[in-house]
């Protein structure tokens, strides 16, 4: 083992695990802060998400979302792309499964709809990445800039389509209408009815985002694609040396994140309201930002940071209601701390974890 | 018709003031090879300060230095992250923005229960409007009268600070040494460190102004145009200041501009809502909320000029490789 370097328990458990903790703690101050007493709040946290069945329902649920996001934005970092337009690729991508759900489901049952209104949120999410991904490809303008304004034209966007084109008549509220069973998702709850997940809206699509994790993983390690994805992201030089067109891996890739990012619909659209509706993304998009920093684009780390961002967000639902001081707005200011600690500030504690494994490996070859 | 342009214009001027401010910000920052999708959170914190002291305080002027405090203390965590630590500037700005939406609304919350709002302010903790002189005795003169009456005059004391740190930001980056050298860390920080001069220090004293910059956008939004802190009152003006600081090349008087020109837009889609353009119909609104962000995808493609930003914007500065 050479200096500077950490065996890869230490590098991929024991510092993720240092800064989620330094998350927590100063998450911790905050509640101080406000005048409550933190651990009451990581109590009623973890029961509410983990408690009882209808809590842990939420939990799954909500994870769906941040695998889905969490996948698009990790394949796009493994090409060295930060792609922050996750959000307006699922709102676009919910438009893809709404209109495959509105067009199918009053003729066919919710299996013939459902690869429809896959290929619908994952076509219009690749759709809505393209355009960045080809700029930053062919013009050269930096895609986290484009990603961001093109979450701002799919709001604008999708808030124009649902209030003057998709609306039904007599209706005030902007929204699609309602899907009927050949549009929705089977729930959970009624495919397995021995687990208790009360009125929890997880269903079908938590399934759809293991598959997708499979297939990341596949893609990202097993195939030649997946190879120079990640040469590309290391050293985008050597791979034009090596004869890895750039705009062909950057155009794929941003193809694939997007995709990723529009199936989140499946969940929500097509699972849960069984009808587009107004900023149904609620942020979702984001989070997938700091689920794939703490789960290191590896999909086994996503699956585990998403299940933990699922709980706080349930957990953080119960937390409101038991604790009105703190709000949800509490999850915010954790998935914020997350993305400092875990991401920006990724290396603060490395010098000291080097130097603690030095210390030790020292004695140890001495010995 | 005269009256509705000089109404335009004028509601230009306000709606483009925190852009401005949000946008030069940008522009020190960035300059020194920073880059900052912080605004927005910078802002947001920003006002929620300025809303708290200014109603604990009644004084808009301590509201607006808490502002700049806040900011400030936001502006040094991207510091420490992105300088001191070489970590991903992006994703410290990403968390930045967060960790403003979320503290702002929950301890707005817990401090005064209106559901993540600070209380309605007083006229007297407000930036009031100035009348300039004359302005009431010149109104009746044709043309340029209402212009000075209406226009030019009659805005809170921050709309005019804004468009004087347009020439004051010019002055600093162009003709003094430390924006010489705020220029140089954008584009070549080894040259500068082999001049002797800290990369370190340049760039945080650069991200310090950003944060004050940001602070006067924050108070602008809470106690000058509004009379308190709203949850997520930035509404993505950050953004929009940075599509407006590439819009303008990295420039300051073509920030004004640029500024000028997406407040206008704003200000223009306020006045079309319902509204038929003759020969179009109905434009919808979502239309002009949505242009500056696709003139700026535009831009940035390369079909109206070209933008390049400071070489080495977004590159952590690593002194000696060990």
């Amino acid at each position: 083992m050479t200096k500077g370097q950490l065996p890869n328990w230490v590098e991929y458990g024991v510092l993720p695990a240092i800064n989620l903790i330094a998350a927590f703690l100063v998450s911790g101050a905050v509640v101080l802060l406000i005048g409550e007493n933190p651990l009451e709040a990581v109590k009623w946290l973890v029961w509410g998400a983990l408690g009882y069945g209808e809590g842990v329902g939420f939990t799954l649920f909500y994870a769906t979302n941040f695998i889905f996001t969490g996948l698009a934005v990790a394949v796009a970092f493994h090409a060295g792309l930060f792609n922050i337009g996750g959000e307006g690729q699922a709102y676009v991508g919910g438009l893809g499964v709404a209109l495959a759900c509105l067009a199918m489901d009053q003729y066919v049952p919710w299996y013939v709809t459902m690869p429809f209104a896959i290929l619908g949120g994952a076509a219009f999410g690749a759709g809505w990445a393209l355009i960045p991904g080809y700029l930053q490809a062919k013009r050269g303008s930096h895609i986290v800039i484009t990603t961001i304004m093109f979450n701002f034209i799919a709001s604008s966007l999708m808030v124009y389509l649902l209030a003057n084109v998709l609306r039904p008549q007599g209706s005030m509220q902007p929204s699609t209408r309602g899907f009927e069973e050949g549009g929705q998702l089977p729930l959970l709850r009624h495919m397995f009815p021995g687990f208790d997940l009360g009125q929890s809206p997880v269903n079908l699509a938590l399934f759809i985002s293991l598959v997708a994790c499979v297939l990341v993983w596949l893609l990202i390690w097993r195939t030649k694609l997946g190879y120079e994805i990640r040469t590309f992201g290391q050293n985008p030089s050597a791979a034009v040396y090596a004869g890895i067109s750039p705009v062909r891996i950057t155009v794929i890739t941003m193809l694939i994140s997007g995709a990723l990012a529009g199936m989140m619909g499946i969940n929500e659209v097509m699972g849960a309201q069984a009808r587009l509706l107004l900023d149904f993304t609620a942020g979702y998009g984001f989070v997938g930002i700091a689920v794939a920093l703490m789960g290191r684009g590896h999909p086994i780390g996503i699956i585990l940071a998403s299940v933990l961002f699922g709980m706080l967000y349930q957990g953080g639902a119960e937390l409101a209601f038991e604790i009105p001081t703190i709000t949800r707005d509490m999850i915010v200011v954790i998935q914020a701390l997350v993305i400092l600690f875990a991401g920006a500030l990724e290396y603060m504690f490395r010098p000291a974890v080097v130097a603690f494994f030095n210390q030790f490996a020292g004695e140890k070859a001495v010995a | 018709m005269f009256d509705v342009i000089i109404l335009v214009l004028d509601s230009t001027l306000r709606l483009s003031t925190p852009l401005l401010f949000a946008c030069l910000a940008g522009l020190f920052s960035e300059r020194s090879g920073v880059v900052d999708i912080g605004l927005e959170g910078k802002m947001l914190g920003g006002a929620f300060a300025a809303g708290t002291v200014a109603y604990l305080t009644g004084n808009p002027w301590a509201g607006l230095l808490a502002a700049i405090c806040i900011s400030i203390v936001l502006s040094l965590i991207h510091g420490f992250a992105s300088i001191t630590n070489r970590g991903n500037q992006i994703v410290s700005g990403v968390a930045i923005n967060f960790l403003a939406a979320g503290l702002s609304v929950l301890l707005g919350q817990a401090w005064f229960g209106q559901g993540g709002r600070t209380p309605q302010l007083e006229i007297e903790a407000r930036f009031a409007p100035i009348t300039l002189p004359f302005a009431d005795s010149v109104r009746d003169v044709p043309f340029l009268g209402p212009i000075y009456a209406d226009l030019i005059s009659g805005h809170n004391i921050l709309v005019y600070a804004a468009f004087l740190t347009v020439p004051l930001t010019w002055w600093i980056v162009f003709r003094t040494r430390f924006g010489l050298r705020l220029r140089a860390v954008g584009e070549s920080p080894h040259a500068v460190d082999t001049a002797g001069i800290s990369v370190v220090w340049l760039r945080y004293r650069a991200v310090i102004i950003c944060g004050a910059l940001c602070g006067f956008a924050g108070a602008y939004l809470a106690i000058a145009q509004s009379a308190g802190f709203i949850k997520d009152m930035s509404a993505g003006k950050g953004f929009i200041a940075l599509a407006a600081l590439i819009f303008a090349k990295w420039r300051p008087v073509s920030a004004m501009f640029a500024c000028l020109l997406f407040g206008f837009l704003d200000a223009i889609a306020n006045l079309m809502q319902g509204q038929e353009v003759p020969g179009i119909g109905e434009v919808p609104v979502q239309f002009f909320q949505a242009l500056p962000y696709i003139l700026t995808v535009v831009l940035l493609a390369g079909f109206i000029g070209r933008a390049i930003p400071p070489k080495n914007v977004g590159v952590p500065y690593v002194k000696e490789r060990t």
